[in-house]
Formats: structure tokens, sequence, C-alpha cells
């Protein structure tokens, strides 16, 4: 059941360096820059050298309770074991958004909606494989509207270093062709 | 308006150190508690403050005691083992009555346990970890601004009493992100010279920093101005939270990150017709031993809940004295009680002691 956007807890995960935790992070800030109640919660330790990451991304317009949750409203997962462990998670209605390329098992659920994009082929013909993550962010918005694009763009000019400041084009871009993924397979944003 | 910061409760608390003017941070390396030495390193050398990476925990403990007892404002942070390694330096601090704060970003364990976040140090926090009669007073912070807002009130409290404080998190509270503002803050005016060791002017006297009093009868003397120091503390720094308590049948009693997990448990449970409310102590040193023992004369039973094998429910007993049933919930080794594992935990005692 959701509640016009009053609360999203969303899950992503996938394997680390897929830019996982940079994903919910973009999403937490925006939600901040928005005046919401945010939290981002890692994984840390074993994961953060290369094996699986994840994070939960609480986004409300109220105080949010626990950070650490079980259940989910949206999950996007980059890989097959994040596939496994979280698509049993998501709650009925829910949204499981994930990398089509990657994960080659999907969840037979029906109950949830499912949405699978090729986001790393698509980053791969924008000839930067690290803009896989925002690809998948623009397509989460384009189902989840839960902040505004503009927030969005705010906050990857505060997240990334001013060093990385040459790479926000092609980050929008990014996120622009995750959107328009979205669009071209006639899914229903889910409010 | 105010102005947010996205940050990890471990940043948080580091910017707060140095918003507070601490002097010194002396420190060792340990997850999940090292962004505290890292963001401290980069950032206080532009404050002209003191950072120092120490050979060890029992080195950074001890160089913390000698800055407290030269006056300055000082602080160590570390994680679950890293702090049972200070706990004679710590006694030694509360003994020579040193303001300090030390923060403890706790994991579970026993010995290197987990870097997975844990409450399994309640008891060496507030029972005394260290040797001999002493006590800290000892914050737990629930989110991120509290990581931030309980640096404040550790460094005052701790002038205040020229005592340690203790600022008891988790890792999940360290490495958690959320928005944080930092409030303005007024440090309050101390006067140290009486007791701290800048050098001997010619107007007074020497002063002395000791925690040894080798005869029985001045060392009792100096226990018993300890002890009336806890008792000031018990009776004016009892710190807690309490949400829905108005119409309360049962009560959760948890801390820290538990206290946040028990708040969604509530929604659960409330959504399901059991009223039930929270009782979070903020300060875990002194005790909110008294509002306990008011709400048990309202409530039917109260559930501990914390991420060790049951220590606080301890004081709770205490504090309830036997007029309810006092029972316990908990995970550990890094688990995490969902708040649906709590709710239905909570369903079976209410049938078991017949009190719905």
């Amino acid at each position: 059941m959701k509640n016009n956007n009053q609360l999203e807890e969303l899950i992503v995960a996938g394997f680390g360096g897929q830019g996982v935790l940079s994903l919910g992070m973009t999403l937490a800030y925006a939600g901040m820059l928005e005046n919401k109640e945010i939290s981002w919660m890692p994984s840390y330790g074993p994961e953060m050298r290369g094996g699986t990451a994840n994070c939960i991304t609480i986004i409300s317009a109220n105080k949010i309770s626990s950070p650490i949750i079980s259940l989910f409203d949206s999950a996007i997962v980059l890989n097959q074991p994040s596939m496994d462990k979280f698509a049993p998670r998501v709650k009925p209605g829910g949204i499981l958004l994930y990398e089509s390329g990657t994960i080659l098992k999907p969840s037979t659920r029906t109950d949830i909606e499912m949405i699978g994009i090729p986001a790393t082929t698509e980053a791969l013909k924008m000839k930067n494989t690290k803009v896989m993550n925002m690809i998948i962010l623009g397509a989460y918005l384009q189902l989840r509207p839960v902040v505004s694009n503009e927030s969005i763009l705010e906050a990857l000019q505060k997240v990334l270093p001013e060093k990385y400041h040459h790479l926000l084009p092609i980050n929008r871009q990014a996120l622009e062709r995750g959107e328009a993924m979205v669009v071209e397979l006639k899914v229903q944003p889910v409010s | 308006m105010a102005e947010f910061k996205l940050m990890k409760g471990n940043e948080a608390m580091a910017e707060a150190a140095i918003l507070a003017g601490c002097d010194a941070y002396f420190g060792y390396p340990i997850t999940p508690q090292s962004e505290v030495l890292e963001y401290l390193a980069r950032e206080m050398p532009k404050h002209n403050r003191i950072v120092m990476q120490a050979e060890s925990e029992v080195a950074s403990i001890n160089m913390v005691y000698g800055a407290a007892g030269a006056g300055f404002r000082t602080m160590t942070s570390s994680s679950s083992p890293g702090i049972s390694l200070m706990q004679e330096g710590i006694s030694y601090i509360a003994g020579a009555e040193l303001p300090c704060l030390i923060v403890n970003v706790n994991r579970a364990g026993p010995g290197l346990g987990t870097i997975q976040p844990g409450q399994g140090d309640y008891f060496q926090s507030v029972k005394g970890g260290g040797h001999g009669d002493y006590k800290m007073i000892v914050l737990a912070p629930a989110s991120v601004q509290e990581m931030a807002d309980f640096v404040y009130l550790g460094f005052d409290l701790a002038d205040k009493y020229r005592n340690p404080v203790l600022l008891l998190s988790d890792g999940a509270i360290g490495q958690m992100m959320e928005k944080v503002e930092f409030k303005p803050y007024t440090r309050p005016v101390v006067d140290k010279s009486t007791w701290a060791t800048t050098g001997k002017p010619k107007s007074r006297n020497r002063n002395y920093i000791t925690s040894l009093f080798i005869q029985p009868e001045r060392m009792e003397v100096h226990n018993l101005k300890l002890e009336e120091k806890f008792k000031q503390i018990r009776e004016n720094e009892v710190r807690f939270e309490e949400i829905n308590t108005t119409d309360a049948d049962y009560l959760f009693v948890a801390y820290g990150l538990s206290a946040r997990i028990c708040q969604k448990a509530m929604d659960i449970a409330r959504e399901k017709g059991i009223n039930i409310g929270l009782l979070r102590p903020i300060t875990l040193y002194p005790y909110p031993y008294q509002r306990l023992q008011e709400l048990a004369s309202q409530v039917k039973m109260m559930l501990s809940v914390e991420l060790n094998s049951g220590q606080m429910v301890e004081d709770v007993r205490l504090g309830v004295n036997g007029k309810v049933p006092v029972e316990f919930y908990g995970r550990m080794g890094g688990m995490m009680p969902t708040p649906e594992e709590i709710v239905h935990h909570l369903e079976t005692l209410i049938q078991y002691h017949h009190v719905n």
C-alpha cells in the first residue's frame, strides 16, 4: 500500500563498485534538499572491500523510526545474489527494479512490479560504465517520483567532489536515459 | 531555516568535537569508527588543534589523561575491543577527577567479535569497566543528530563534574547517514585554574593531579567525595525520552539503535490494537529508575529490547522492583531484530502473562 509518497523504504543492492551506495546517497541528499526526512544505512565492512554491498534508503514526510528494516516498498538490485536475497522482501504491490543484463534469473513473483532494464549495455553505449547506477536511478525515479529531477541534479553537484564536476553532464544524460527506458517500457509510475 | 548536512554519525560527532572546541584528539583506528580519526586528522589541523594517532588504545587514553590534566578539552574514540584496552586509564582519569569525552562505537563481541553493531558493552559502560568505585556519565545517542548534540553535552557535563563522560553509540548509528544541524553552541566558562597543571605561578600553590591516596583514611575521604559527586549526578542529570506512554498498557524500554527499531515495532503493534509505549533512556548512567517505577503502576508489562544477551534489563528490573513482569528480547553477533520479530515476541509474552 502506497501512501502518496509519504514514506518510501528502499533497498539498493549489488556488487561493490557498481555505485550502489552512491545511488542511495544521492537519493537521500535530494530528499534532504526537499526538506524531507531521510536515512541512509549502508552495509559496511567486508562488503566495502569488493563483495556485495547494499544500503537502505528511507525518504519520508515524517520522522523516521527504524533505519534498519526488513521489508521494502521498492528494491533496486544489480546482481543475482541481491535478487535472490531481496526479491522476497519487497512488500506486495511494491517495485523491483533490476539490471537485466547481469541478472539471468529474476524473481517469479507476480504480486510485485518487476522491471528489468539493460543499464550496463546502455552505459557502454554512453562510453562510461560508471554511470550505470545513474541510468538505474533515472529509471527508478520515473517509476517512483519520490524526489524531483532538479533535486537529484543539485544533490549530484553536492555529492560529487569538485574535481569530478566535469562528469555532471554525462550523469544527467544517464538519468534521462533511464527515465526514457522506463517510458519506452510503458510502465505506469506508482504513486 | 536550519541548515542541514548529510553526514555519517561518526563524521557528525567529529565535526561537533571541533565546534565544541576540542583541543586535542588521541585515537587508534578500528572499524566501525575509523571515520572519526580520518575526519579529525583532515580537519583539526586547520583549526590549530592536536590530532594524534597513538600507538595503541592504551596510549590514547593515557594521552587523554595527560591533556585533561593540563586543562585541555580532550577526547578519544574507539570501538569495543579498543575501549576494553582503555579501562585502566579511564579508572585513573575518574580517580584523578579529570574531564574528558570517550566515544565507544559499540560492535558485537566478546573478543574481536564482529564489526557489526552491538550493545554488549552496556555493563562495561555503566557498571564500571575499570577497577574501583567510579562512574562515568553515559550518553546514548539514537540518531546522527544526537551524535553531534551529545558531544557538546558530553564535554560540558565532563567539565561540570570533573568526570569522564562516555558517549555510547553503535556501528549502525556511526555508519548511517541522516541529516544533521549543527546548532549554535556557547561553551560554558569553567575555571580550571584551581586544579589544572598549567605551570606554577608564584601566586598559588602547586596543582597536583593523582589518583593515588596511599593512606586508607585519605583514600576513603576521596571515595566519599566521589560518591557525593555521583549522587549529585544521579539527582540532576537523568535524561530520557518517552513516546506514546500516556495511554500505554505495555512499555518497550530500549536505547540507541534498539530504540529506533522499537519505534517501528510500536507503530506496527499499535496498528494491531496493542497500546504500547517506549521509554528511551538517554543517560544510561544515571539511569531513569524513578520514571520506570512510576510507569510500573501504569503498564502491565515491560519489554527491554537490546542488541545483547540481556544487560540493561537488569536495570529495568531494579527500577520496577517486581511490580510488573519485565521481559527481555535481544539479538547478538551483529544481527538485528526486525520490528515484526519484536512484535511477534511481544504478542507471545502478552498471552503468556495473561495481561491483555
